[in-house]
């Protein structure tokens, strides 16, 4: 159990250890590879001891139709306590006392009632591969590594949708790649898609594989063999440059693997986003990513200094690496956001800070979530955020709530109960309607205590009260652990998902009340029979807005095609976020999910620009994912 | 009062279905039953505790002010440090706004339950109605839409939510209570807040109403309730609606700013309207009194008259969101802050137009039919007056005709046809009198004077058009048929095609004196068509639309229904034609047509007293300008009508042609008395 408070120097490692655990092997291994080689590919091949952090088998240690670690999952004991198995996360092998009846009391589920997934994949389900032999032929000569084994295939097939995940569970397999390939360095890449130039293949890059978008999804009128390119074994630090603060590293590393590695020399990236476990560097980029700490590192765009891509029309990078740059627009943007429609990114140069000296958690209880929204403001306006500040609604609180693991002490549980006493008596606030924002403070340990301070001061004058660190903390573990959950609901026919959103400030509180109260009201059309969870929090602040993240779960006991009531019940959300002035995506991407409203949100010439783009880069459309566009 | 259930009801707005005879209406409740059994003072102060709107910002009334003189739109418009304009805002703000108090509710409630006791035999409300209501206040601001035919409305509306423990309102009121000193102050505190008639472009004034509103709207403080028709209608007929207000309360929908707005048509029915003869006299020339606290105390001796019974039904609530779905693109807001005020596009205009027609349609349609009306429409029909059998006959017809046109007619099913009409001949005595069998309108007889006398002439258009202000709350079922029927006479074949085009030219004609929707001249067509057919007027050829054999009778009681607004009309074109002077100035217009008008009557050329209705005239105006055949020109304050005397006479030779003065329009009734 992570001890001694967060309030300890140098928890941003220990931050790192409470959320993706310790991963196998790489213990004993001790360093990473921080080397400033060209690429070694021929070496790491030849030397399997030295195994990548991220296996070639994924389905070895991951679920292959779920999120994340095989041995990490929810489940209800046979007492109905909700437990987390495994030993990788803070909340492993503890009961949740809570959940349960939260559970029951939010879905109207039962534990009687389940759905469970198909156990194994079914190889024989899996369509055979449609290979392209002389592509085949000619990338064995080059020595790649390569697989047509269905699980490899069916991994890459999907990102983390619900519909995708729902298929499946329900053992369903569409169109998948004919081929998975590893290249092992930039050069690799650079074969690679001269090959598929030459005999027409179709290549879909394919990082961690956390897209939310369907981005990963095999277009099913796609005739060419499909190679998916999975970059997880271009995962080298390849050089740092303390100097300049810059880290030189191979885009298929994934975030903790980075941030790991990085903070074994005594630096990190601060980039974090939700899926830092899993997501990849080239996959931030392709997507145009944001990490939760984007307040003090920013948000990947502010991050990279240097992006090589490897495209059919050759290599894109630029020549020098000056801080900023007046040379037209910059070609970076037309990187970053392209979701693997124009090339592979395969290096980057990102900017790295210092290990910070310390580290705090911290959370506010608001009277409601108007007076949350005013002081997230305010702090916006005072340019004080601290390295994270998050608001979570009335419902999602709760939530948070359910996910307390049993006290140890019954000291503990007396001071909750008169914490709980002194908010909701004392100070009068209502339980259904006050809400909570997490706070994570960084840097020197004066300049936090000071910079804490001058938040709870502003807090204070929208009726906030300082509800304690660990609040704060299991505010952000809920944000790790979110997936996890799904996979619980969706065996007891609850199905759920979250989307993100981006608004002006002075319409952050409308856009959030109209996007849930439509999700209900759909849901309620749409004959789902117990209102759905339907809740928000806004998770990044801006000088001139914010980013809102949904959650929205319904139980479709009753429904007999969920996943279409889903995905109206999405679409007209997104209508309602469009029509109250909210982006189309503020991180997660656009995918093949939102494509059909990227005229709408860029204008027609915005499009025919980026359409004509892709015409030069990729005429032959070799990265066919057929996303954005 | 039970009625029984009349027609299946089409949920949702407007009638897209041919068929707007299939609506089942609520069953209705007296709520002065109560009141006439317990104690008024204990219903006055009992306890009052309303469900309230989920998303409530609770604020006092003083508290609202301040919200409004601080938000970010008005602020815009008074513009930087700019004191004395903040002042005028803060001035006509306190001018406008209401305070209303729960006291002085109670004084009405308890003054009202005496005075409602004295005038009606009962007030009948829908209880379901009520129902949907207090459900809609809980989800979303709820706009309360009510008609407007009498002063008594608005207080009645207040009375009959506080009844039910509903969420009190507050009123859009006409600036001009404000005179009455003590009763303005008291509808202030009944939750009356006051706005000037015109306002023109003045951009303070509109700033400060429009977010006065809007905030009361957007916070959910309470209901809020305004007249569609703007106006009282003096002729018993719904008016064409007016959107400013309409606009305001939407554009927070627009906006984002709310999730949903129901709007809640209601319908108030009189049997017997308290100004009845005022308004006709009003119509006439005779100026409305200004409203003073005496004249209302004045007014105390129509305590002492039956006024019968009033219903006040509560429609399905309309929700802005489903009506704008597919419509309005509320992201054309996105690039520019909200508090700007921006002019509504021209999309939004027109949606805001069509809802507009289309509640007051909702209106109309709940809007509950004495026998008295249909008695109204045929003893108009026969200026000399009528056998009292014949009017039973015929009455007993109409009745069937209107309830198959799905009129929402309350008559007493289980008494005899006679007995139902000698009890409504006997409430209007004051319009008409029975002796000798026969029936005729009561005409004030003058002392030893002329029948010709323009005073004479004067007194018979009293009794004229205040009994045609309760044929009128008819026309609305008839109108569409009628047109058709009228058409069919004006086209010289029976081609469906030809009938629709004169269909659609006289639809265009009347469309400022009929609640017709704009741009819904096919559906209007087809629904007539459909109702024409089911009653057995016509038959529905694959070209053609033909009279049936037993058409004739409906199809000429539904032209002679249209006859007086067809002659009112064509006297206004020859006056235009023949009379007129270079440069009539706009304000001129209604005397001078009126003393044209009444000169053909007293010269016996013209019997339609109708043509003498300032209404009629002015509508008829509007519709000669809106048809470019008259051209208004500004000259400094005044304005001047020009006049193409060539359009106006083809139009007045095209209304000639549709040739009711010549139908027999007794045919109807010997053909059902040979039946």
């Amino acid at each position: 159990l992570h001890s001694g408070g967060s309030t300890s120097r140098i928890s941003s490692q220990d931050r790192l250890r409470v959320i993706s655990g310790h991963l196998h092997q790489r213990a004993q291994d001790g360093h990473a590879a921080v080397s400033a080689q060209e690429c070694k590919a021929e070496a790491s091949r030849a030397n399997p001891a030295k195994a990548a952090p991220v296996p070639k088998r994924r389905h070895d240690i991951m679920k292959w139709n779920g999120w994340g670690y095989s041995d990490s999952r929810f489940l209800f004991n046979k007492k109905g306590q909700a437990e987390f198995t495994g030993k990788r996360y803070r909340l492993s092998g503890l009961i949740l006392p809570s959940l349960k009846d939260w559970f029951e009391g939010t879905f109207g589920a039962n534990l009687q009632h389940k759905s469970p997934a198909t156990p194994a994949l079914n190889v024989s389900a899996v369509p055979p591969p449609n290979l392209n032999e002389s592509f085949v032929e000619e990338l064995k000569a080059a020595g790649v590594a390569l697989s047509q084994e269905p699980e490899d295939r069916v991994f890459r097939s999907h990102g983390h949708c619900l519909h995708e995940i729902f298929a499946l569970r329900e053992g369903r397999i569409s169109r998948v790649p004919d081929l998975v390939v590893w290249p092992s360095c930039h050069n690799d890449v650079v074969k690679i898609v001269e090959l598929a130039c030459k005999h027409n293949v179709c290549l879909i890059p394919y990082g961690g594989g956390t897209s939310v978008s369907s981005a990963l999804e095999c277009p099913p009128e796609e005739t060419r063999s499909i190679v998916s390119l999975d970059t997880s074994q271009m995962n080298r630090i390849l050089w740092i440059d303390e100097k300049n603060l810059t880290a030189h590293v191979e885009a298929g590393i994934i975030g903790q693997d980075l941030e790991r590695q990085l903070n074994e020399s005594g630096y990190c990236t601060g980039h974090e986003p939700d899926s830092m476990e899993f997501s990849s560097l080239g996959g931030w980029v392709a997507t145009r990513a944001s990490g939760m700490k984007k307040n003090i590192y920013g948000n990947i765009e502010d991050l990279v200094v240097h992006i090589k891509m490897v495209t059919p029309r050759g290599v894109i990078e630029k020549s020098c690496q000056g801080p900023r740059m007046s040379t037209g627009p910059d070609i970076h943007h037309f990187i970053m956001g392209s979701e693997g429609t124009l090339g592979v990114v395969t290096e980057v140069t990102m900017k790295i800070r210092p290990v910070p000296e310390y580290q705090k958690y911290g959370s506010i209880v608001f009277p409601n979530f108007q007076q949350g929204v005013a002081c997230l403001r305010e702090v916006a306006k005072q340019r004080c955020a601290p390295a994270s500040i998050r608001l979570m609604d009335n419902e999602q609180f709760q939530f948070g709530h359910a996910l307390k693991p049993q006290v140890s002490s019954i000291f503990t549980s007396f001071l909750d109960g008169l914490k709980k006493f002194y908010i909701t008596k004392f100070k009068g606030f209502d339980p259904h309607h006050l809400c909570v924002a997490t706070l994570l403070f960084e840097g020197d340990r004066e300049k936090v205590l000071q910079h804490e301070k001058q938040v709870y001061d502003i807090a204070a004058k929208f009726g906030g009260l300082a509800a304690g660190e660990d609040n704060g903390q299991r505010g952000y573990m809920l944000t790790f652990v979110i997936a996890y959950l799904r996979d619980l609901g969706m065996d007891y026919y609850v199905i759920g998902e979250s989307f993100e959103t981006s608004v002006p400030w002075d319409r952050v509180l409308d856009l959030c009340r109209n996007v849930k109260e439509r999700i209900v009201r759909e849901c309620k059309e749409r004959g789902v029979q117990f209102p759905p969870l339907s809740t928000c929090r806004v998770t990044q602040t801006y000088d001139a807005g914010a980013c809102v993240y949904f959650y929205f779960a319904f139980n479709y006991r009753g429904l007999s095609d969920p996943i279409h009531v889903y995905e109206n019940v999405e679409h007209a959300a997104r209508e309602e976020i469009l029509a109250n002035g909210g982006s189309l995506s503020h991180h997660h991407g656009v995918g093949k999910l939102r494509k059909e409203w990227m005229k709408e949100a860029v204008s027609t010439v915005g499009l025919g620009m980026l359409k004509s783009v892709k015409e030069y880069v990729d005429p032959s459309n070799i990265f066919g994912n057929r996303n954005l566009l | 009062r039970v009625y029984p259930a009349l027609r299946p009801m089409t949920t949702g707005i407007g009638s897209s279905t041919p068929n707007p005879v299939l609506k089942k209406r609520d069953d209705f409740e007296d709520v002065l039953e109560e009141r006439r059994n317990s104690s008024d003072l204990r219903y006055a102060l009992r306890c009052y505790t309303p469900a309230l709107y989920k998303g409530l910002v609770p604020c006092k009334a003083s508290m609202l002010k301040s919200i409004v003189l601080q938000s970010d739109s008005l602020q815009y418009v008074v513009g930087q440090s700019r004191e004395a304009v903040q002042e005028e805002a803060a001035l006509l703000l306190e001018e406008m706004a209401h305070r209303l108090q729960l006291g002085t509710i109670r004084f009405f409630a308890f003054t009202l339950s005496k005075a409602f006791k004295a005038l009606f035999r009962g007030v009948c409300v829908n209880e379901e109605g009520i129902q949907r209501l207090q459900q809609a206040i809980q989800e979303h601001p709820v706009v309360l839409l009510p008609s407007h035919r009498s002063y008594m409305d608005f207080l009645m509306m207040s009375y009959i939510l506080y009844t039910y423990d509903l969420a009190l309102p507050v009123i859009a009121a006409g600036m001009d209570f404000i005179s009455m000193k003590f009763v303005g102050e008291m509808l202030r505190m009944s939750g009356a807040f006051f706005i000037r008639r015109s306002f023109g472009g003045d951009k303070l004034y509109w700033a400060v109403f429009s977010e006065y509103v809007k905030t009361m709207l957007r916070n959910g403080y309470a209901p809020i309730e305004f007249f569609l028709e703007g106006t009282r209608s003096r002729t018993g007929k719904s008016l064409t609606p007016k959107t400013g207000l309409l606009n305001i309360v939407m554009e927070p929908f627009f906006k984002g700013e709310v999730f949903d707005v129901n709007l809640v048509p209601v319908s108030i029915s009189y049997e017997r309207i308290l100004e009845e003869s005022l308004y006709a006299r009003e119509l006439l020339g005779v100026p409305k009194p200004k409203e003073s606290t005496s004249g209302l105390l004045k007014a105390r001796r129509i305590l002492s008259e039956d006024y019968g019974s009033m219903h006040v039904y509560f429609g399905h609530p309309v929700s802005i969101r489903s009506l704008a779905q597919g419509h309005i693109s509320r992201s054309q807001h996105n690039l520019l802050p909200r508090h700007i005020p921006q002019k509504p596009t021209a999309d939004t205009q027109a949606f805001v137009n069509d809802t507009a027609f289309r509640l007051v349609r909702l209106q109309e349609e709940n809007m509950v039919l004495k026998p008295w009306v249909l008695l109204a429409t045929l003893l108009l029909q026969n200026p000399d007056g009528m056998d009292l059998s014949t009017l039973t006959e015929q009455a007993d017809w109409l009745r069937r005709l209107a309830l198959a046109f799905g009129a929402f007619l309350d008559w007493p099913d289980h008494e005899p046809c006679s007995k139902v009409i000698s009890s409504s001949l006997a409430l209007h005595k004051n319009l008409v009198c029975v002796s000798g069998g026969r029936v005729r309108l009561v005409v004030e007889e003058l002392p030893g004077a002329e029948s010709a006398t323009e005073e004479a002439g004067f007194n018979r258009a009293v009794s004229v058009l205040s009994c045609a202000s309760y044929r009128n709350q008819i026309l609305h079922l008839f109108v569409r048929p009628a047109l058709i029927a009228v058409a069919m006479q004006t086209a010289n074949c029976s081609r469906k095609d030809e009938v629709f085009n004169c269909f659609n030219f006289l639809r265009n004609v009347f469309s400022n004196e009929f609640i017709l929707c704009p741009g819904a001249a096919v559906q209007d067509f087809e629904e007539a068509c459909y109702l024409l057919g089911k009653c057995g007027a016509v038959q529905e050829l694959q070209q053609d639309l033909v009279m049936s054999q037993s058409g004739q009778t409906t199809l000429a009681f539904l032209c002679s229904v249209l006859d007086p607004f067809l002659q009112g009309y064509q006297v206004v074109c020859r006056y235009l034609c023949e009379e007129l002077e270079e440069n009539l100035l706009e304000n001129k217009f209604v005397p001078a047509v009126r003393s044209f008008t009444l000169q053909l009557i007293l010269s016996g050329s013209l019997k339609c007293y109708e043509a003498l209705s300032s209404d009629l005239q002015k509508n008829a105006l509007a519709a000669l300008i809106r048809l470019k055949a008259v051209r208004r020109v500004k000259a400094g304050d005044q304005v001047t009508l020009k006049v193409n005397k060539i359009a106006v006479n083809s139009l007045e030779d095209t209304l000639g042609k549709t040739n009711v003065q010549h139908i027999n329009i007794y045919l109807y009734s010997s053909l059902l008395n040979n039946k």
